[in-house]
């Protein structure tokens, strides 16, 4: 049996994602959530035991770059894609940890 | 009374050496105007794409086999998804399940003797950005020329017992990541950063106590005071027969106090998972054989050379080697010279005196050995007083000037001038009458004032030895 969404893992979920729902679209989310893992709960049916986990679709490794100065100063161009720029540097909500 | 043990476990982040940051080819110079080493990979724009400088898997594998680690021959990147603006993909590339590096050990030395310090594991990751918090607006700002720089974490196991063991761990690794080229390891600049995991129990018990992690410590003061301060919090706690909650705490070094920042009630979930934009690591065997030939000689190996090799006491030994900027250009003076003895005197006196007045790091040493090496000829062949060599060397310690060409110019060659020598001596014997009779009367002890009088008198540029033989001389004829 698969596990069941309930209200304190949506509220988790909404947490984590940053995501504030009202309680049509909570209720919503929660049956989709449930489709999934019911899905997976299908998945879970074929015999993995002797499978090793896959991390990469593809079979490349060791993929590097020389460690050399490529890149100038993108400075202008970089700050165009803030919503908001202040002295050169992006602006966001006032944000202490 | 209850006795209390403190059981400690740090995550040290060092950042790595590299000329570009470790998946895209900006800047990691420290310093630069914000935003100047940015790109769309370390902004996290999307649809970029990392690719991994080669020399962080390089410098991590250095620092893992130099703490006696073993190696994750096949290792990934994954992504430990938070929401920060520091971090602006929102998700810090990492190791989890396969960190490069793991099961080690370095050895401390503290007043207590030689202990071992469990490594659990390093692990490759990228730094986040610097926010600055806007004094006038209720806003903050973001720099992101930090963002990307290569980081490798060390993750200790709970094995230290007291500040002194952790200085001395922290001291350790420093030392060793700065012998292997990997990191400067700067506290102040933050390219050292411990985070420091602390718990106590009643000494004999086997179970560890909650522990409480500390952030935002910069120096190995801060480290020690806020290790001493969370210890007693911990125990007036227990004491009080409260409990203490796992939480992290940042330490304020001017309030001596570490106050809570989150606590376990909205830990983090990270949700890990593989990083599909970044192919895995193999790690060959001979990758790992030729990192290791290319290890240098480390601290330890040094100082048993020096005391070997140079006839060092263990103490100078110490002292030379604990910078390897300063060894290595002790080494190629001494190799030039000849003298390794001599050559060692001069640096524990002159060298580490002038670096510490200069309030300079060792590393900011550069003079060339050749100059000091023809500087110590020079004394050797009584060609230039000591006194007048110690002012010479400040000049090449602070400009690396030819010491042979400044000696020369500047007249502070002793020379054997027997005549000018007599006439200076016989002057000054005419000028103080008083010791003079004293030393016909036999008393030797004002030689010495008349020896430094010469000396003065002729600028430095005699030879002490024939400044008391040709007095003596000159004394004699005077009875």
């Amino acid at each position: 049996m698969a596990k069941i969404i309930d209200d304190e893992t949506m509220e988790n979920v909404c947490i984590l994602a940053k995501l504030s729902l009202s309680e049509e679209e909570k209720e919503k989310a929660k049956a989709q959530m449930q489709k999934m893992l019911d899905y997976v709960e299908k998945l879970d049916e074929l015999d993995t035991s002797e499978v090793e986990p896959m991390s990469h679709i593809f079979q490349d490794e060791n993929v590097f770059r020389e460690d050399v100065v490529t890149n100038g100063d993108n400075k202008e161009a970089m700050l165009a894609n803030a919503p908001k720029a202040k002295e050169g540097q992006y602006q966001v909500p006032k944000t202490i940890g | 009374m209850k006795q209390y043990e403190t059981v400690i476990g740090l995550e040290v982040h060092v950042e790595l050496a590299t000329k570009t940051k470790i998946f895209c080819g900006c800047s990691t110079e420290f310093g630069g105007a914000p935003n100047t080493h940015t790109c769309p990979v370390c902004t996290g724009m999307p649809g970029s794409l990392p690719v991994l400088n080669k020399k962080v898997v390089e410098f991590a594998l250095k620092a893992g086999l130099a703490a006696n680690c073993q190696i994750h021959q096949y290792c990934k990147f994954d992504r430990k998804n938070y929401f920060y603006p520091d971090n602006p993909q929102n998700y810090q590339i990492s190791q989890l399940y396969l960190p490069i590096c793991h099961d080690g050990w370095v050895e401390i030395e503290t007043s207590a003797g030689k202990k071992k310090i469990r490594i659990h594991e390093m692990h490759m990751e990228e730094d986040a950005g610097k926010l600055i918090h806007d004094e006038w607006e209720d806003c903050s700002l973001v720099d992101y020329n930090r963002s990307g720089v290569p980081l490798i974490e060390i993750v200790s196991e709970p094995d230290m017992r007291s500040s002194e063991e952790v200085i001395a761990y922290l001291e350790k690794l420093r030392c060793m990541m700065q012998y292997l080229g990997v990191s400067d390891c700067k506290l102040q600049e933050g390219s050292m950063r411990a985070d420091v995991n602390l718990s106590v129990r009643e000494v004999g018990a086997e179970e560890f106590g909650t522990r409480t992690e500390m952030k935002n410590l910069n120096s190995f003061k801060a480290i020690a005071r806020a290790i001493e301060g969370e210890r007693e919090r911990q125990i007036e706690l227990i004491k009080e027969g409260k409990a203490v909650t796992q939480e992290t705490r940042r330490w304020d070094d001017n309030k001596e106090y570490s106050y809570a920042m989150r606590s376990k009630e909205d830990a983090k979930d990270y949700r890990y998972f593989p990083d599909p934009d970044l192919p895995p690591i193999h790690i060959s065997d001979a990758w790992i054989e030729e990192i290791k030939a290319e290890q240098p000689e480390l601290r330890e190996v040094k100082q048993a050379r020096y005391q070997e090799e140079y006839g060092l006491p263990a103490y100078d030994a110490g002292i030379l080697t604990e910078s390897r900027h300063l060894a290595v250009l002790f080494e190629e003076t001494a190799a030039i010279y000849g003298n390794a003895k001599k050559t060692a005197n001069w640096f524990m006196g002159e060298v580490l005196r002038l670096t510490k007045d200069k309030a300079m790091d060792p590393e900011q040493v550069s003079f060339s050995p050749k100059h000091l090496a023809d500087l110590l000829v020079m004394v050797e062949k009584s060609e230039v007083s000591p006194q007048n060599a110690k002012k010479v060397f400040e000049k090449v310690f602070a400009e690396d000037i030819d010491p042979v060409a400044y000696i020369e110019e500047h007249g502070l060659k002793i020379v054997e001038d027997t005549g000018l020598l007599e006439e200076t001596i016989n002057r000054i014997l005419d000028a103080n009458p008083g010791p003079l009779s004293e030393l016909l009367g036999g008393k030797d002890k004002v030689m010495g004032f008349f020896v430094g009088q010469i000396m003065k008198e002729m600028k430095g540029k005699a030879n002490p030895a024939s400044a008391r033989e040709t007095l003596m001389k000159e004394v004699e004829k005077r009875k």
